[in-house]
């Protein structure tokens, strides 16, 4: 590498080298300032693939903020759909599943200004939206299917969130399966509490009575059972502030790849 | 290595070769940063691969769905139907963190390298194939070379054949971007903004089996670049893309 500083070292190569080293210090300051303040930061932006991280939620932000994933025409539909392992059922949900789901909640708190909690046929009563999306899971495999549900949007506005609201938490019956997603997310048209599939009620296979529909994601953040949402403005208070159970497993939080 | 301490000051001849280098600085960080994040890539690539070791064409693809080809391995997923009975770990946390990680870094060296490329006219005066190159005669007498396992003659340490240029330019103008484009093709959010880039594709799965097969070409070239580089003197290679310096007359061995 000797010949990057030659000897004949001029004054003002080394005055434009200075400047370029101070321009290019501040830039970087600058931009972390400016990724700050416009919420470009994800949450696990700590540890040796941070920077990786950091880039591809702020790209992906700034290019996709009301972006809509493709929609499918309906001869395009998986048959059948393929249902991932899950756990077996906790008691708590064979009881409620031998209830016909009648007594499901989904409860809403947090930075709300009216923390409420819904049953099955009050999110029903909104007016049903479909999708027809894929989903595509982080192993490489996917599938389309038709969703129906209504809008995370129409039920935070309900609850009326507060401005300050940065994520919306949520929570799976599951015990220690929870993911988080930025309000961008949050109020995306094509975010579904997804109650119905292809026709029919959502499968428990998959992730029935409810799930949390985010087609923009990969399969992971599409959180199955679901029961409870809450909407803060800092992730720290959860868990170990990465936000999600997949982040402290070691997946990345924003899934949009 | 010694020997490049004892350049004669005096033989113009030499010293007018040994004052440029045979790789530019830029060109030399911008390779060792590639070969790097290849690397990554690679063993990355690989982790992820092995979660679903089933290759599809179209938009959707899954364990019901037949596949266009398997890999003939077990797989880091207990539902994936591979004729193995075990189940590798998963290690596609990391893999995803790098594999992505590694991808921002190699495209931001390459736009810097071909930024650079343009603007010192690189690629058109040491990679573009001289018009003499290409004529049919040159070209199969570079490949007879190739396929003798010819060692080079000196002179060519400091310019490249017309096989080599062809081969760079392929990797760095139609492998690369190809690789670049059909990566972001897989991912959900990046399609919903420019959702012509997987469907031109033929969908999502075709992007992944695409994306595959371009980094075994990929690969390809890595084991081909390795092993030229031992025919034509390794040590000799290797310091001029570290440290610049070719290797002169008197260093033959």
């Amino acid at each position: 590498m000797s010949d990057l500083l030659p000897s004949k070292l001029s004054r003002r190569k080394l005055i434009t080298t200075g400047i370029a080293a101070a321009a290019g210090v501040s830039g970087l300051g600058a931009a972390a300032y400016i990724a700050q303040r416009y919420g470009l930061v994800p949450p696990d932006d700590g540890g040796i693939y941070g920077l990786g991280e950091t880039l591809t939620y702020a790209a992906q932000r700034l290019l996709t903020k009301h972006s809509f994933a493709r929609e499918f025409s309906r001869s395009q539909i998986s048959k059948p759909p393929f249902a991932n392992e899950i756990e077996p059922p906790s008691d708590e949900f064979k009881r409620l599943q031998a209830g016909g789901f009648t007594e499901w909640r989904l409860s809403v708190n947090g930075m709300v200004a009216r923390p409420a909690s819904f049953s099955l046929d009050q999110l029903k009563s909104f007016p049903p939206h479909t999708q027809i999306t894929m989903l595509q899971c982080e192993e490489g495999w996917s599938y389309i299917a038709e969703w129906v549900g209504v809008p995370l949007s129409q039920v935070l506005d309900v609850a009326g969130v507060l401005p300050q609201a940065r994520y919306v938490v949520y929570f799976s019956i599951e015990p220690d399966t929870w993911e988080s997603i930025d309000m961008a997310d949050a109020l995306h048209p094509q975010t579904f509490l997804t109650y119905g599939m292809n026709g029919d009620n959502l499968p428990v296979g998959h992730g029935g009575p409810l799930r949390l529909r985010l087609p923009r994601q990969v399969g992971y953040k599409n959180v199955k059972f679901l029961t409870h949402l809450t909407v803060t403005d800092s992730l720290k208070g959860f868990g170990k502030g990465l936000g999600g159970a997949s982040p402290e497993a070691g997946y990345a939080w924003y899934a949009g790849i | 290595m010694g020997n490049s301490a004892c350049i004669p000051v005096s033989a113009s001849a030499v010293s007018a070769t040994t004052a440029t280098s045979r790789h530019s600085a830029l060109v030399r960080i911008t390779h060792w940063i590639t070969t790097l994040c290849f690397f990554a890539l690679l063993v990355s690539g690989v982790e992820i691969v092995i979660s679903h070791p089933r290759f599809y064409w179209g938009e959707t693809g899954n364990d019901l769905t037949r596949p266009l080809f398997k890999l003939p391995m077990p797989a880091s997923r207990k539902l994936v139907p591979t004729g193995y009975t075990y189940v590798l770990p998963d290690q596609n946390g990391w893999s995803r963190y790098l594999h992505f990680q590694a991808a921002w870094v190699v495209v931001i060296t390459g736009l810097l390298y071909l930024i650079s490329g343009l603007s010192t006219r690189h690629f058109r005066k040491n990679l573009l194939p001289r018009g003499a190159d290409l004529s049919w005669r040159e070209f199969s007498s570079a490949m007879a070379k190739h396929l003798r396992f010819e060692r080079p003659r000196e002179a060519e340490a400091w310019s490249y054949n017309v096989l080599q240029r062809i081969a760079y330019l392929f990797v760095i103008f139609i492998l690369f971007p190809l690789v670049i484009w059909t990566g972001l093709a897989m991912s959900p959010a990046f399609v919903s903004a420019f959702p012509a880039t997987v469907d031109v594709l033929g969908g999502q799965q075709s992007a992944r089996t695409l994306h595959f097969f371009l980094s075994l070409a990929l690969l390809l070239f890595l084991l081909v670049h390795v092993v030229m580089v031992c025919l034509a003197g390794f040590k000799s290679r290797m310091r001029a893309m570290i440290t610049g310096r070719a290797a002169t007359h008197l260093e033959r061995t």
